[in-house]
């Protein structure tokens, strides 16, 4: 009797097909995740808007760069290696030290917004710090010297986030459990780095 | 009458590579899965700086991609940084142009997190990274991420 079924494909080849199509795959295609410091710029200026109000100059972290990629900490040379202790003790300001930042409560703050008032009922009355940082470099400046302070700053800040986070709920920033409780504290300590119109004047080399 | 006995085959039994299609398969998708595809071909050289306090770039759909660094044919290019947009060397006046079509082609609901990832090389200077900043101020493209390998700890 003739068998009625129809004779069995060959799968002999079907490796080499997978293989091949493996290899176009590890050609074309990278493996690199995307990583690094986000930033917002600022909105271009507008000149119908009324300038924004003054910063008091105690609440002001200047941090220039100069073309020689030297430090400008508050008007006194700085060091990258200190940089980040020295943000931590500004924005803490845990001797209420006056040339550092204010210290304000929730409950002595005149207006607060909407967030800040959600922060508020999450936090309890803590201390929230006014204080700016501006940073400022030439256009000399080095990316990579560039890069290094904006990453201590941003490591200042997440430390900071961090010790709140343990004091408040007892676990570390990035392992809080609700997105409340991370935006009450990203509220409470913002990721305020301001950059000035660069300068010039080590010249453009 | 003698019988010759068959000498046995001493060789061990062929080891079936039936599986083996499918253990390239699996192979296969882990690469596709893991991986993206490449977009462009870099003209310059970038070798990224590095950082610890990395985020991740999420959703690769609604980021486009600004790279400036030396050309890698510096004796037909020259050895000042230059940017690169898509597929081409570009000036800065190219970029309000590269940052509307970007914005044109994708999703109206997604325009407000169009993100601009910087590829910067790190021996370049502040003066023209600070010029497409400014560029991209004005064009309305606030989101940026300087791009940098994570490491553990910065050598300062």
């Amino acid at each position: 009797m003739i068998s009625k079924q129809a004779p069995e494909v060959n799968a002999g080849s079907m490796a080499d097909i997978a293989f091949l199509l493996l290899i176009f795959f590890l050609v074309t295609t990278t493996m690199d995740v995307d990583k690094g410091l986000t930033r917002m710029l600022p909105p271009p200026l507008d000149p119908s808007t009324p300038p924004p109000p003054e910063i008091k100059n105690r609440n002001v972290f200047s941090v220039l760069i100069n073309s020689r990629d030297q430090l400008l900490v508050k008007n006194a040379p700085g060091n990258i290696e200190t940089l980040r202790e020295q943000t931590k003790e500004f924005l803490l300001n845990p001797n209420n030290d006056p040339s550092l930042s204010e210290q304000p409560l929730f409950s002595e703050r005149s207006s607060l917004s909407e967030k800040e008032r959600l922060a508020y009922e999450i936090l309890g009355d803590i201390r929230v710090s006014r204080g700016v940082i501006s940073l400022q470099n030439d256009r000399g400046t080095s990316y990579d010297v560039y890069i290094k302070v904006q990453n201590e700053l941003a490591a200042a800040i997440n430390e900071i986030r961090n010790e709140l986070a343990v004091e408040i709920f007892g676990v570390e920033f990035d392992k809080l459990r609700s997105e409340e409780q991370m935006e009450a504290i990203r509220t409470a300590v913002p990721m305020r780095i301001s950059e000035a119109e660069p300068k010039d004047v080590g010249g453009n080399k | 009458m003698a019988k010759f006995q068959k000498k046995k085959s001493t060789s061990s039994p062929a080891i079936s590579t039936a599986s083996l299609p499918d253990i390239i398969f699996m192979l296969l998708f882990f690469f596709m899965v893991t991986t993206t595809m490449r977009e462009t071909t870099l003209f310059v050289k970038i070798v990224s700086p590095e950082a610890t306090e990395v985020q991740k770039l999420e959703k690769k759909a609604l980021v486009s991609y600004i790279y400036i660094g030396t050309p890698l044919q510096a004796n037909v290019y020259g050895s000042e940084p230059r940017i690169q947009l898509n597929d081409a060397f570009s000036n800065i006046s190219d970029i309000s142009e590269f940052v509307a079509a970007e914005r044109e082609s994708k999703d109206e609901a997604d325009r407000p997190f169009i993100t601009t990832s910087l590829r910067i090389d790190k021996d370049t200077k502040m003066g023209i990274v600070t010029d497409v900043k400014q560029e991209l101020r004005k064009s309305n493209a606030l989101r940026i991420n300087y791009s940098t390998r994570q490491v553990g700890n910065l050598k300062l």
